[in-house]
């Protein structure tokens, strides 16, 4: 059971700013974290290995420092790494990121499963996982929160929807994206420290994944950041004054006046 | 204060830090609270091979010193000392067997021990304890291998180890002398547990008596040979003892970090507690009672790790140290704090529980003075 896990270098914090004059995130200052539903991924992988056999390969696109974040994977159990980074990637939206993921995908070869995160916390798209398996022309399932079963070329899982589960079938190769209910992730062995210091990671850039110009970076991106804002803050209070059932008519009146009731 | 610490034990300090902050806070006070053996994170610390760090190369672990040991007790006492000394009493059970068991012992034993397997240290008896020549469980060997029988009382991690070295007597008339150290698997036939004590702290650690009614042990589980018990325990005491000191040292660093934490938010008469002299000079205090004791600890368990071959003194040194500051700054640390600190919803009333085990068990503090002034006295004797 070959395994590909997707990770994502983002904020560690929920207080993100932003630079007014570029648009882009103010990341000065702030750790970079693995985004907490890759490590979910991760952990999956780990225990499909585990119980199965074969191999865990983890792959990222980012910046050159995105390879900490790779060999903290190779600590919890990942066999090999790799990190996408190239400036032709720059600005990539999820269409370009998902492009790029594919070709280096085809590149590994030889594995049975993908599995991302259901979503980052820094874009909150989620929609890296469906357009990596639409690439790739593999089945795709969102949302697992437990794998019931694997092997012989298909995969069944469990996920949450609105009113209850569903439990799917599908071929494998396949993509997953996993929820947080799919397992709590590890801590690292001492062991896994020190084969994660020691560990070398390959950086592949879009020449060595064959990755044509137009399908990557900005170019390959469907979508721009035309402005990114804060939300204005109004404050406004309006205090009323009386007896309580006097406040409470003015109340009402106030409502119906904002047609609200 | 730089310690000089290699890479390999910064990360396994940083990796116990890391479970203790993440895994052990959490739940520390649920565990307090319901007397609950901590048995998943026994198994999450051996997941993250910190039980391989006492166990030799050969056997699986990764040959760790004395020191490798007192940073991770000292980090997980820091937020727990009840899953401390559960932990540490694992490397205390698994002492005898690498310090004095056989090849074949090592090699049936230790890599399990090293992979998660919890272990105990049974001397203690109603009749035994800083007195270890008072014991009474018996070792009677019969062609089928030594029959025991007795009862061990306050065993840490009764009931919950899977691997247990007990010292009984193979000949009663030898008083001491006819200790023999064994090693008692939790399935062997006659071997069960009698009633689990409540404490007043440590209280998630499994304290439980051991009763032996003529229960068979094969012949080759004799650690070393007949008449070895005594000196194997005081051996293997002496190796664990830092291990204590470090439980010690824990307790106290977490105190103070509560205390500081609590008296910088604390506002009274206008200000910070952490503001107010007296409260300032009690902290103080704390600081270089607290790093005193490491420095000791440190430097006890990088003497062990030298290769010394006798140092009853330095480890009895350490653990009497420690465990007296721990006492003394968790008791100044729930003082600072006020209400707060006495109340169970603050971290500080647990560590001044936990601390008072640490100048009682592995040699009373009594016991240990008894023993440096030995070591002084023989001194004198070879100078004159």
């Amino acid at each position: 059971m070959n395994v590909i896990v997707c990770l994502k270098q983002v904020p560690g914090t929920t207080e993100v700013k932003i630079d007014p004059n570029t648009n882009t995130l103010i990341r000065q200052g702030i750790k970079a974290i693995v985004n907490p539903f890759d490590s979910y991924a991760l952990e999956e992988g780990v225990r499909l290995k585990e119980k199965h056999g074969g191999k865990v390969t983890a792959i990222s696109m980012g910046p050159p420092q995105a390879a900490d974040m790779l060999k903290d994977a190779i600590s919890v159990g990942a066999d090999e790494a790799v990190l996408l980074s190239d400036m032709a990637f720059a600005g990539s939206d999820t269409l370009a990121t998902a492009a790029a993921l594919g070709k280096a995908v085809e590149k590994i070869k030889n594995y049975d499963l993908i599995i991302c995160g259901r979503q980052t916390i820094d874009g909150d798209t989620g929609q890296v996982g469906p357009e990596l398996a639409e690439n790739l022309g593999i089945p795709f399932i969102a949302y697992v929160s437990k794998i019931e079963e694997i092997g012989n070329g298909k995969i069944r899982v469990q996920r949450a929807v609105e009113d209850g589960h569903e439990t799917i079938e599908a071929s494998l190769p396949a993509v997953i994206t996993v929820a947080k209910e799919i397992n709590v992730p590890r801590m690292p062995s001492l062991r896994g420290l020190s084969k994660s210091k020691s560990a070398q990671i390959p950086t592949w850039t879009a020449n060595d994944i064959d990755a044509p110009k137009e399908t990557i970076g900005q170019a390959g991106s469907g979508t721009w950041v035309v402005k990114v804002f804060y939300p204005q803050r109004i404050q406004h209070a309006e205090m009323l004054k009386g007896e309580p059932e006097v406040q409470a008519k003015a109340l009402i009146e106030k409502l119906k006046e904002a047609k609200m009731i | 204060m730089e310690y000089f610490l290699t890479e390999q034990q910064k990360t396994l300090k940083s990796l116990a830090h890391r479970i203790a902050e993440e895994r052990i806070l959490p739940v520390r006070a649920e565990l307090d609270e319901k007397e609950q053996f901590p048995k998943e994170i026994l198994k999450e610390l051996a997941d993250s091979d910190l039980f391989r760090i006492f166990i030799p190369e050969k056997y699986d672990g990764l040959g760790g010193g004395t020191l490798d040991l007192c940073l991770v007790v000292e980090e997980l006492s820091r937020v727990c000392s009840a899953v401390a000394v559960s932990f540490a009493a694992t490397a205390l059970g698994a002492y005898a067997i690498i310090l004095y068991g056989s090849e074949e012992q090592k090699q049936k034993y230790l890599p399990q021990i090293a992979s998660g397997k919890i272990a105990a240290f049974g001397l203690t008896e109603s009749n035994a304890g800083s007195d270890a020549s008072g014991i009474q469980t018996t070792a009677v060997k019969t062609p089928e291998g030594y029959i025991l029988n007795g009862t061990k009382q306050f065993i840490t991690n009764g009931g919950e180890a899977d691997i247990y070295t007990i010292v009984a007597l193979t000949d009663k008339t030898k008083g001491p002398r006819g200790a023999s150290a064994f090693i008692v698997e939790k399935d062997a036939p006659g071997f069960t547990f009698g009633k689990k004590e409540k404490k007043i702290g440590i209280r998630a650690s499994a304290t439980r008596e051991l009763v032996f009614r003529n229960c068979l042990v094969p012949a080759e589980n004799l650690i070393s040979r007949e008449g070895m018990g005594f000196i194997v325990t005081m051996k293997v005491l002496d190796n664990s003892r830092p291990g204590i000191s470090a439980q010690a040292l824990g307790i106290a660093q977490g105190a103070m970090e509560a205390a500081v934490g609590y008296t910088s938010q604390r506002i009274q008469f206008g200000q910070p507690l952490i503001s107010l002299p007296v409260v300032q000079y009690k902290l103080a205090e704390m600081a270089l009672q607290v790093e005193a004791a490491r420095a000791l600890v440190y430097a006890v368990a990088k003497t062990i790790d030298s290769g010394v071959k006798s140092f009853t003194e330095e480890s009895a040194m350490a653990k009497v140290f420690a465990s007296d500051v721990a006492m003394k700054v968790t008791v100044d640390a729930v003082q600072v704090c006020g209400g707060a600190g006495y109340m169970r919803d603050y971290p500080l009333e647990k560590m001044m529980r936990d601390a008072k085990i640490t100048q009682i068990y592995e040699g009373s503090n009594e016991v240990l003075h008894n023993a440096i002034a030995i070591e002084l006295r023989k001194r004198k004797g070879k100078r004159e």
